[in-house]
C-alpha cells in the first residue's frame, strides 16, 4: 500500500495502480515504543491541522500525469508548464504553486502526501463528515470526544506527557475529552468570516431584500474602514491568521515544557464556487496553510526534528469541476504530513485514477486509502501506541485498517 | 392533531422570545397550538411579577444610593481637608457610573455562554467545558478589576433577573409586554446615580403589577414612581404659588406633565395644548421622593409635599379639576388614561410594536374597541391582540430588537444568564444598551431601525462569536428544527445544512430571517 512514487516514474496512469499494490510490502512489523526513547533523545510533536469544508486534493496535489484530469479539472486544472506551474512532485503529480514552503520539505525529505485518502465516511454532509474525522468513530453521532484526546491518555503517564494544546477559542472535537487539554487563542478580536458572510448574503438575497441590502452595505462599511484586508482574521481563515496562529502554537510547543500534542482547525475550504487554480481563492487559502507549516517549522527550532505534523480534511470535492468554476462535496482526497520526523518526499497513494469508471459514484476521486491507517502509523511511531489500543480505544472497531508503517523516520 | 409550523413561528417568534432548545418542546407545543401556547402566559396568577430574593424596594434601594452618595460625599470632604488645593475631583455622588468602553463582541457572546470564562486549572471532562488557557508570551498582568459599587452591582443583579426570567419562560409573550410597556414608559438608567440604581424596581414596581392589569393603574403608578419622578425632573418642580415656589423663588419644571402627554398618553397631535401642559405641569406639583433625611417619609419612597403643591384648582383638556392635592393630579391621570387619543395612540403603537411597521387597520380598530370597552384592560388588550387573525396572517416583516436577539439566542442555546455583564455588553454594542434609551420615547420600534446596515453587521459577529464558542455542542440541523422546523424555508435549510462547519451552520441560523424576523 505504501510506495515511492519515484519507482514508478515512466508509468502510465492506467497501469500505475496494478504496479503500486504489486510493489506494497506486507512484511510483518513490531510495533516500537519510541516515546520513551530518552537514549537517543527523541521528544516527539504532533500537530493535528484539520482544514474545514473539505479540501479539493486534486486541486492541491494534482494528478497531471493522469490522462483525465485536464478534462475533469477544466478551467482549474494545475498545469506542468507556463505560467503558475505546478511543482512537480514527480512526473505524475504536481504541487499547488502556491506551497512553496511545502515543495521545500518535500525535496528535504521531511513532507510527505498521502493521495486518494478518506475516512470511513461516504456521505456529504461537512458535520457529519468532520464528526467522523475528529471522533476517530467509524460512523457519524454524538460522540463528545476525539480519537486525539483518547491516544493522548492511552500515553505512558510520563512528566513529559503534559497537556495537550487546543488552538482557538473552543477545543476541536479531536481534542476533545477525558486528558487533560489547555487552550490558547490569539487575541485579536475574531470576526465573521468573510464566507460566512457571503453565504448569509446569498440567502438574504433569495429570501429577505431588505436584510440582504443592509447587509451589503455593512459590509462595505466594515471594509472601508478597517481598509487593511490582511488584518489578521482568525477563525477567518485568512492567510496571516493561519500564520498567526500556528507562530503561537508553536511558541508553546517549542517549549521544554510545553504541550508535546497540539490541534488547530482552519476554515474556508468549501469551495462550491470560485474556486480558482493555481491563483485565486483555493490558492490563497494554501498560501495561508503553508505559510503555517513554515511557522511550525521555524517556530518548532530544534524540536522539528522530532515532529510530526497531520493535515486532514473531513472529505474531498468532485473529480469534475461544477458550473460555478468550483467543485461540490466528494470522497477522496489527500492528507499532508510535514515535519523533521516525517520519512518524507514521497507520494503515498495507492492511486485508482480518475477514469469515469474508477470514480466513486460516477463523482469522486476513489479512496483507497483509510486516513486511520495513516494516523495510527504515525501514532505508532511517534508515540509507540500498540496495535490493540490503536484499534479499540483510539479508532474503535478499527481493527481491519492496519496502521501505516514507516512514516516516521 | 393538527399542527401549523407557521403558526408557531409566529407564536414563537411575533409573540414570544423564540424557541429554547434542549428538550423544551416549544416548537412542537406552539404548533398543536399556536395561540392557546401564547396565551397560557396570561392567565398565570401574578405572572408579570419579578420576585426574586435579594432584589430590595426603591425605598431600600433609595437608602443604600443615599447612604452610598454620603460615604462618597464624607471621604470627599476629608480628602479636602487633608490636602487642600488637591487637583483631583472624586466623582461626584451624582456622576454617571462609568460606562464601559471597551465593548466587546467576544464579550458579548461570552456572556450567553458563562462557561467560556476562563478556567483556571487543568480538568477532566472538556467535553462541555473550555480548556484552560495559556499565552504563548507572558503578557503584562491585568490589573485587579476594581470591585463593583453598590449602584453597579444592583443594576446587574436586576439585569439579571430580567434576564433570566426571558430566557427561561415557556413563550415568552408576557417578558415581551413587560419589555414593550417598559420602553413606552421608559426611564433611562444613563439619567444618574439614582436612575441606574431605580431602573430594576421602577419595571418590578410600576409596570410589571400592571402589564396584566388596567393601563390606567400603571400610568399612575409610573408618574408616581421616584424614579420616573427623579427622570423626568418632577421632584424639582415646584407650584409658582405654593408654599416652597413663594419661598425659594422657583417654579415649574414641564418635562415630565409634557412627556405624559406627548409619550405617555395621548400622543403627539392628542388634541392638547401648551396650556394643557403647563396646567398638568402645577397639577402635579409636589410629586416627589423622599431624601435622604427622610423629612417626608420613608427616604426612597413616593410623597406629597404639599409645600411644592400649585395650590388651587386647574382646567386641562377643557375640564376643571377642583380636588386638592395628590388627588388633583390622579384625578387628570385618571382621565387622561382613557381619553380617546391615548386609546387610538396605545392601541397603534401596541399592534406596530407586535405585527408591522403599519399596523392593518382593522387590528388597530380592533384594539381601540377592546381598550375603550374594558377600560383599558390591558389583559383584554392583549388577549385581543392574540385572537385576531390579523395579528397571525401579517407577515412576519418585523426585526428582533437587540434585545430580544440576544434573549432568543440564550434561549435556543440553553444559557441561563449567570453574569449579566456580556448581555449588556452586547446590548450596548448594538445599541440598545439595557434600560437606557437616548430619550424619554424608549428605543425605536421599527424595523428599518434595527436592521440598518451597521447593526446587521455587528449581530453577524456576534453570530459567528456565539458559534465559535458553542456550535460543537450543537447540531445546527436539529436546531433549525427547534426554531422553525418545517417552517423553515428551503434556503434557510440548504445555507444551514451546506454550511462548511457546525459552526460556521450556527451562525448562519441565529442570521436567518427565521431567527431575525417577527
Amino acid at each position: 500500500m505504501t510506495m515511492d512514487c519515484s519507482e514508478s516514474l515512466m508509468l502510465q496512469a492506467t497501469s500505475r495502480r496494478a504496479l503500486l499494490l504489486g510493489g506494497a510490502s506486507f512484511a510483518a512489523w513490531a510495533y516500537l515504543p519510541k516515546f520513551a526513547r530518552a537514549a537517543d533523545g527523541r521528544d516527539p510533536r504532533f500537530i493535528v491541522v484539520i482544514l474545514r469544508g473539505a479540501l479539493d486534493g486534486l486541486a492541491t496535489v494534482a494528478p497531471i500525469g493522469d490522462p483525465d484530469y485536464a478534462g475533469l479539472h477544466g478551467a482549474i486544472a494545475l498545469k506542468a508548464d507556463g505560467p503558475n506551474a505546478a511543482v512537480m512532485l514527480d512526473p505524475f503529480f504536481g504541487l499547488h504553486p502556491a506551497m512553496p514552503e511545502f515543495a521545500r520539505m518535500y525535496r528535504a525529505k521531511q513532507a510527505a502526501v498521502v493521495h486518494a485518502v478518506a475516512t470511513s465516511y461516504r456521505d456529504r454532509s461537512h458535520f457529519d463528515g468532520q464528526d467522523v474525522l475528529e471522533s476517530g468513530f467509524p460512523g457519524p453521532g454524538r460522540v463528545q470526544s476525539g480519537w486525539l484526546n483518547r491516544a493522548l491518555e492511552a500515553l505512558p503517564k510520563g512528566e513529559r506527557v503534559t497537556s495537550a494544546l487546543a488552538v482557538g477559542p473552543t477545543t476541536p472535537l479531536v481534542l476533545r475529552g477525558a486528558a487533560p487539554t489547555v487552550g490558547w487563542a490569539p487575541t485579536a478580536l475574531p470576526q465573521a468570516a468573510d464566507d460566512t458572510a457571503m453565504r448569509l448574503l446569498d440567502l438574504y438575497q433569495h429570501r429577505d431584500p431588505t436584510l440582504a441590502s443592509a447587509l451589503t452595505q455593512g459590509l462595505q462599511l466594515e471594509k472601508q474602514a478597517q481598509g487593511d484586508e490582511m488584518k489578521p482574521k482568525p477563525g477567518a481563515g485568512g492567510v496571516a491568521a493561519m500564520r498567526l496562529v500556528a507562530r503561537g502554537a508553536a511558541k508553546l510547543m517549542a517549549a521544554d515544557d510545553g504541550p508535546r500534542i497540539g490541534a488547530l482547525a482552519f476554515d474556508g475550504w468549501d469551495t462550491h464556487a470560485n474556486e480558482g487554480g493555481p491563483v485565486g481563492r483555493l490558492a490563497q487559502l494554501l498560501g495561508g496553510l503553508d505559510g503555517a507549516l513554515a511557522e511550525f517549522q521555524s517556530g518548532l527550532g530544534a524540536r522539528w526534528r522530532d515532529t510530526v505534523i497531520v493535515v486532514a480534511t473531513e472529505f474531498g470535492r468532485t473529480a469534475r469541476i461544477n458550473g460555478t468554476d468550483g467543485t461540490d462535496h466528494g470522497t477522496g482526497t489527500i492528507a499532508l504530513l510535514a515535519g523533521g520526523a516525517v520519512n518524507g518526499g514521497r507520494m503515498i497513494t495507492d492511486w485508482p485514477g480518475l477514469k469515469p469508471a474508477n470514480l466513486y459514484q460516477a463523482r469522486d476521486l476513489a479512496p483507497t486509502t483509510d486516513l486511520r491507517a495513516v494516523i495510527k502509523g504515525v501514532l505508532h511511531d511517534e508515540f509507540g501506541l500498540g496495535e490493540r489500543v490503536l484499534a479499540e480505544t483510539v479508532f474503535p472497531d478499527s481493527a481491519p485498517v492496519r496502521a501505516m508503517k514507516g512514516l516516521v523516520v | 392533531m393538527a399542527r401549523d409550523s407557521q403558526a408557531a413561528l409566529v407564536a414563537l417568534n411575533r409573540f414570544g422570545f423564540g424557541a429554547r432548545g434542549g428538550a423544551a418542546g416549544d416548537f412542537i407545543n406552539a404548533a398543536s397550538d399556536p395561540r392557546g401556547f401564547v396565551l397560557a402566559e396570561l392567565v398565570r396568577p401574578n405572572g408579570a411579577l419579578l420576585e426574586v430574593p435579594g432584589l430590595l424596594s426603591t425605598p431600600e434601594l433609595g437608602k443604600q444610593v443615599f447612604d452610598y452618595q454620603f460615604e462618597i460625599q464624607q471621604a470627599r470632604n476629608a480628602a479636602k481637608a487633608a490636602q487642600s488645593g488637591a487637583s483631583e475631583t472624586p466623582q461626584g455622588p451624582d456622576a454617571k457610573p462609568q460606562q464601559r468602553r471597551n465593548l466587546s463582541l467576544s464579550s458579548a457572546a461570552k456572556e450567553i455562554d458563562p462557561a467560556m470564562q476562563t478556567q483556571a486549572v487543568d480538568h477532566a471532562n472538556a467535553a462541555m467545558t473550555p480548556p484552560p488557557t495559556m499565552q504563548p508570551v507572558a503578557g503584562p498582568p491585568k490589573p485587579p478589576a476594581q470591585p463593583l459599587n453598590i449602584i453597579q452591582k444592583t443594576f446587574r443583579a436586576e439585569a439579571l433577573a430580567r434576564l433570566q426570567r426571558g430566557v427561561v419562560a415557556d413563550c415568552g409573550f408576557v417578558e415581551r409586554l413587560v419589555v414593550f410597556w417598559s420602553n413606552h414608559l421608559c426611564i433611562s438608567a444613563n439619567k444618574g446615580a439614582l436612575a441606574r440604581m431605580w431602573a430594576g424596581s421602577f419595571e418590578r414596581e410600576a409596570i410589571r403589577p400592571h402589564v396584566l392589569g388596567r393601563f390606567g393603574d400603571m400610568l399612575k403608578a409610573v408618574e408616581q414612581h421616584p424614579a420616573m419622578l427623579f427622570f423626568l425632573d418632577n421632584q424639582q418642580s415646584l407650584g409658582p404659588e405654593s408654599r416652597a415656589g413663594i419661598n425659594r423663588n422657583r417654579g415649574l419644571n414641564e418635562n415630565l406633565a409634557r412627556e405624559i402627554m406627548e409619550l405617555h398618553t395621548l400622543g403627539v397631535g392628542g388634541g392638547y395644548t401648551q396650556d394643557d401642559v403647563t396646567s398638568l405641569a402645577r397639577v402635579i406639583t409636589g410629586w416627589t421622593f423622599a431624601g435622604r433625611q427622610g423629612q417626608l417619609g420613608t427616604p426612597g419612597s413616593f410623597v406629597f409635599n404639599a409645600n411644592a403643591h400649585q395650590p388651587g384648582p386647574q382646567q386641562v383638556l377643557g375640564k376643571t379639576y377642583t380636588q386638592a392635592g395628590v388627588a388633583q393630579g390622579e384625578a387628570v391621570l385618571s382621565d387622561i388614561a382613557r381619553h380617546p387619543s391615548t386609546v387610538k395612540f396605545i392601541a397603534t403603537k401596541f399592534a406596530r410594536h407586535f405585527v408591522a411597521d403599519d399596523p392593518p387597520p382593522a387590528l388597530v380598530a380592533k384594539l381601540q374597541d377592546t381598550f375603550s370597552k374594558t377600560d383599558g384592560d390591558l389583559r383584554a388588550l392583549a388577549t385581543a391582540l392574540v385572537g385576531s387573525n390579523e395579528a397571525w396572517q401579517a407577515p412576519l416583516t418585523k426585526m428582533r430588537s437587540p434585545y430580544e436577539f440576544l434573549v432568543a439566542s440564550g434561549r435556543l442555546l440553553a444559557r441561563n444568564p449567570e453574569d449579566p455583564a456580556r448581555y449588556l455588553n452586547g446590548l450596548n454594542v448594538l445599541g440598545q444598551p439595557l434600560w437606557s434609551p437616548a430619550g424619554p420615547n424608549g428605543f425605536p420600534d421599527t424595523a428599518a431601525a434595527w436592521a440598518a446596515p451597521e447593526g446587521l453587521k455587528l449581530r453577524l459577529d456576534i453570530s459567528a462569536q456565539l458559534a465559535s464558542q458553542l456550535a460543537d455542542r450543537f447540531d445546527p440541523r436539529d436546531l433549525l428544527e427547534l426554531v422553525a422546523a418545517d417552517a423553515a424555508s428551503p434556503e434557510t435549510r440548504r445555507t444551514i445544512e451546506r454550511a462548511e462547519s457546525r459552526q460556521q451552520a450556527l451562525a448562519l441560523l441565529l442570521m436567518s430571517p427565521e431567527f431575525q424576523r417577527r
